[in-house]
């Protein structure tokens, strides 16, 4: 039986609402006052949330094996038919329809619910800034390419809200576009995913040619979609023996979407956007560079699973990309200063956990991670705004401090999210960290013990946060001391409400988590190997579950005694070890070398290809045909002044040689011309006189 | 009646006399007034020769040439007041614009 009804027949309303108001605002949004502009818009992500999770419900009504709505608005592209390599030809369509399955019902919810909550908040956060109802445009404009990407039922249409959300990242890093660090941001951002982008591009090119299906699936569709789908396409290519397991053209296509992936999640070694993009106001750092826009590679691999379940190659790469980069941004957090750059490593190291959960096959242990994620992280990016709003835009650790009382209610919600990315239980992120790790061990331990060292490394580095912002004693300016205000309700129900979620997003445990995706996630291959395994704990599973809660509690103590007791000098350690300090401190040189190597090569063939432009095509090209045309016309004008004009000026010379003689008769007195006709006519009588004479004498 | 050899005489002596007028005075007042006499004496022509062969025509032709001779003389005056505006001269030697 699959599942109807009002909300699941409306889905395309669900992107809609936000780029309604969207365009409104970007259109009209000047004339409007401000508290229209936060009803209509705030409204509208609220609307988008009431169907999503009415279309979710419904959707739940349905068995398991039936929970798939896809509703197709209309055939988009139609190239014609394919001719495939196993000889049979297939129509490849891209529509633009809307899928809804276990998968996409988390996104959804997820980028509507955080969407929702962190809208609310930028009215109290924005409620002094320019530029408001621009912010709120953009931010509506990214909640529709955002909801398009996460129910997009093709990989073209996916690949358009992939690209939307780019373009509003890039304005919203930039919002503050007359600093020119915040549009140098912007742009990197915009330039880095352009690589990723590339990538993603060339895999669904390689997904279209080599299977003739971009839909994700045909499941939801009537039968004359037959084999429309990824899913099944694939599936009847393993059957017929045109395709096997790590088959080289899958993990090409694996790797390239896993490019686009590295790009938009910014994983090592395309991640250096994300750092920089703090420059956004803080609510576009919580919702686009936390909670939603870069769990896009994140939900975009698990999407793909089909294929990457058929490549333990590419899985491999995912894996190991994700754990080096986990703890490398980890490290790198460790010594950050700015409050909001502790959180963007943080947020890098956290999605490496989601792809070393893809890449070891526990692509529902990635998604949970992602949700549990979205939820902390999002609050602590709030918090932290909310932080910034109370000291007067100060950013620096250093310069905080002793806070835990003045703003109360921002102060004990961020601890909770602090517990929760910690893994401390029973909060949310002890749930999916633990399980992650869990499944990196059962691939390999040394993946297991990277992510086990990165937890330590995440419970210091936030509490060291924690402990530098909130205790002690504050080492603000007096004036800005004494303006240190608790954030208004708009503000802080949102925090109350996500700290809420913190703490109960990870109670339905991952196996039940599991069983809910497994729908989507396990239906690819024949092996479903973890799933039954992941629902009976072994004695193994507790060890590792005491190790990592050990390890957590490790991390807050050294961070206390660092931070709090002060028995540990921050700085004795930091000039123990000078070169490492120095290394974290400037990350790695990581843009620095990039700047060497990429950057300013880059541009070194920028200026190269200028000199060429302006020697080569414009000096001999544009320059030379410029020289020769004039030549030309110079000839030409000569021919034209000498022989044409000659001949007629010659012409004129001569009529005016031979008239000469001629115009002294003209005197222009009249009585000289009486005179010639009577001179005339005298003669003309002379001659003819005798002729008169015979005229009249006939007459008479 | 009078033979028709004074008339033609009479006739030769009035156009002779305006043609030297037209030719040699300066005043175009002057030249106006000749060129009336040269009519003039074609009128004593054509009359004289209408009589001599009893054929009314000759005169009716000298009847539209004193219309003619008026209204020309009004337009040729007419002409030279509007250059004595222009020029404040009525000297034929002085309108020399129209040449080469």
């Amino acid at each position: 039986m699959m599942p109807t009804g009002y909300f699941l027949d409306h889905l395309w309303l669900i992107p809609l609402f936000p780029l309604a108001t969207a365009a409104l605002m970007l259109l009209a949004g000047r004339r409007l006052p401000k508290a229209g502009v936060s009803v209509l818009c705030v409204g509208s992500v609220g609307f988008s949330f009431i169907y999503a999770a009415g279309a979710v419900r419904q959707l739940l009504s349905a068995e398991p094996e039936h929970r798939v709505a896809q509703q197709i608005l209309f055939e988009w592209l139609t190239p014609g038919p394919m001719q495939m390599t196993g000889g049979h030809a297939i129509r490849f369509v891209a529509d633009w329809g809307f899928l809804l399955d276990p998968l996409s019902c988390v996104m959804v919810l997820v980028v509507t619910g955080v969407g929702f909550l962190i809208h609310v908040y930028s009215v109290g956060y924005m409620a002094h800034e320019g530029g408001y109802y621009r912010f709120f445009g953009y931010m509506n404009l990214f909640m529709f390419a955002m909801l398009t990407l996460v129910l997009a039922n093709n990989m073209l249409l996916m690949f358009v809200g992939w690209e939307g959300v780019g373009l509003c990242s890039y304005l919203l890093i930039g919002f503050y576009f007359l600093k020119k660090s915040a549009s140098d941001a912007g742009k990197k951002a915009f330039i880095v995913n352009r690589i990723g982008d590339a990538g993603f591009i060339l895999g669904i090119l390689l997904t279209a040619v080599t299977l003739g299906a971009i839909r994700f699936t045909s499941q939801g569709l009537p039968d004359a979609e037959g084999a429309s789908g990824i899913l099944q396409a694939l599936k009847a290519a393993v059957e017929a023996h045109a395709l096997a397991s790590g088959a080289p053209v899958l993990t090409g296509i694996a790797l390239l979407l896993f490019v686009g992936a590295i790009g938009k999640s910014a994983q090592i070694p395309l991640y250096v956007w994300l750092p920089d993009a703090m420059e956004g106001p803080t609510p576009v750092s919580a919702l686009i560079h936390a909670a939603t826009m870069v769990t896009a590679g994140v939900y975009m691999v698990a999407r793909m699973n089909p294929i990457y379940r058929l490549s333990p190659f590419a899985m491999d790469v995912v894996a190991v990309v994700g754990v080096v980069t986990a703890i490398f941004a980890a490290s790198m957090a460790l010594v950050q200063n700015d409050i909001k750059k502790v959180l963007a490593y943080s947020t890098i190291s956290q999605l490496g956990y989601m792809f070393l959960a893809l890449g070891v096959g526990a692509f529902a242990a990635g998604i949970f991670h992602l949700m549990t994620h979205a939820f902390f992280k999002a609050l602590l990016f709030l918090g932290a705004g909310s932080v910034i709003h109370a000291i007067s835009g100060e950013q620096d650790v250093h310069k905080m401090g002793g806070l835990w009382d003045k703003i109360p209610i921002t102060a004990k919600t961020f601890f909770v999210a602090t517990l929760a990315i910690a893994g401390i239980p029973p909060l949310a992120g002890f749930f999916s960290k633990d399980e992650i790790l869990w499944r990196a061990f059962e691939k390999h331990p040394a993946l297991w013990f990277v992510g086990f060292v990165t937890a330590g490394m995440t419970a210091f580095y936030m509490f060291r946060l924690v402990f530098l912002t909130f205790f002690g004693y504050s080492r603000a300016d007096e004036h800005v001391e004494k303006h240190v205000h608790e954030s208004p309700p708009t503000m802080t129900v949102p925090l109350i409400i996500l700290a809420a979620l913190s703490v109960i997003g990870g109670w339905s445990g991952s196996a039940r988590f599991e069983k809910f995706l497994e729908p989507v996630l396990s239906r690819a291959g024949a092996e479903t190997e973890a799933v039954s395994a992941a629902q009976q704990a072994t004695t193994m599973e507790y060890v590792l579950m005491l190790a990592s809660i050990a390890i957590a509690t490790g991390g807050i103590w050294l961070a206390y005694q660092f931070y709090r007791t002060k028995r540990i000098a921050p700085e004795l350690v930091a000039s123990k070890w000078p070169l490492v300090y120095k290394l974290l401190f400037h990350k790695y040189y990581v843009d620095e070398i990039y700047d060497a190597m990429v950057v300013n090569r880059t541009k070194d063939l920028g200026s190269a290809l200028g000199v060429f432009d302006a020697r080569v095509i414009d000096g001999a090209g544009v320059d030379g045909a410029g020289w020769l045309a004039r030549f030309g016309s110079t000839l030409s004008m000569w021919w034209d002044k000498w022989i044409i004009d000659g001949l007629l000026n010659l012409g004129a010379k001569m009529m005016q040689l031979f008239s000469y003689p001629v115009r002294y008769l003209q005197t222009g007195l009249f009585s000289s011309y009486a005179m010639l006709i009577l001179v005339g006519l005298v003669v003309l009588l002379a001659y003819y006189g005798h002729h008169v004479q015979v005229l009249l004498r006939s007459v008479r | 009646m009078l033979p028709i050899g004074h008339y033609l005489f009479l006739s030769l002596a009035l156009f002779i006399i305006g043609v030297i007028g037209v030719v040699t005075r300066r005043n175009v007042i002057v030249v106006l007034m000749s060129i009336e006499l040269i009519l003039n004496a074609v009128n004593i022509n054509l009359v004289a020769f209408s009589r001599l062969y009893g054929d009314v025509a000759g005169q009716v032709f000298a009847l539209f040439i004193i219309a003619d001779a008026a209204a020309e003389a009004a337009v040729g005056l007419g002409i030279i007041i509007a250059f004595f505006r222009n020029r404040e001269t009525v000297l034929a030697d002085e309108m020399d614009l129209l040449k080469w």
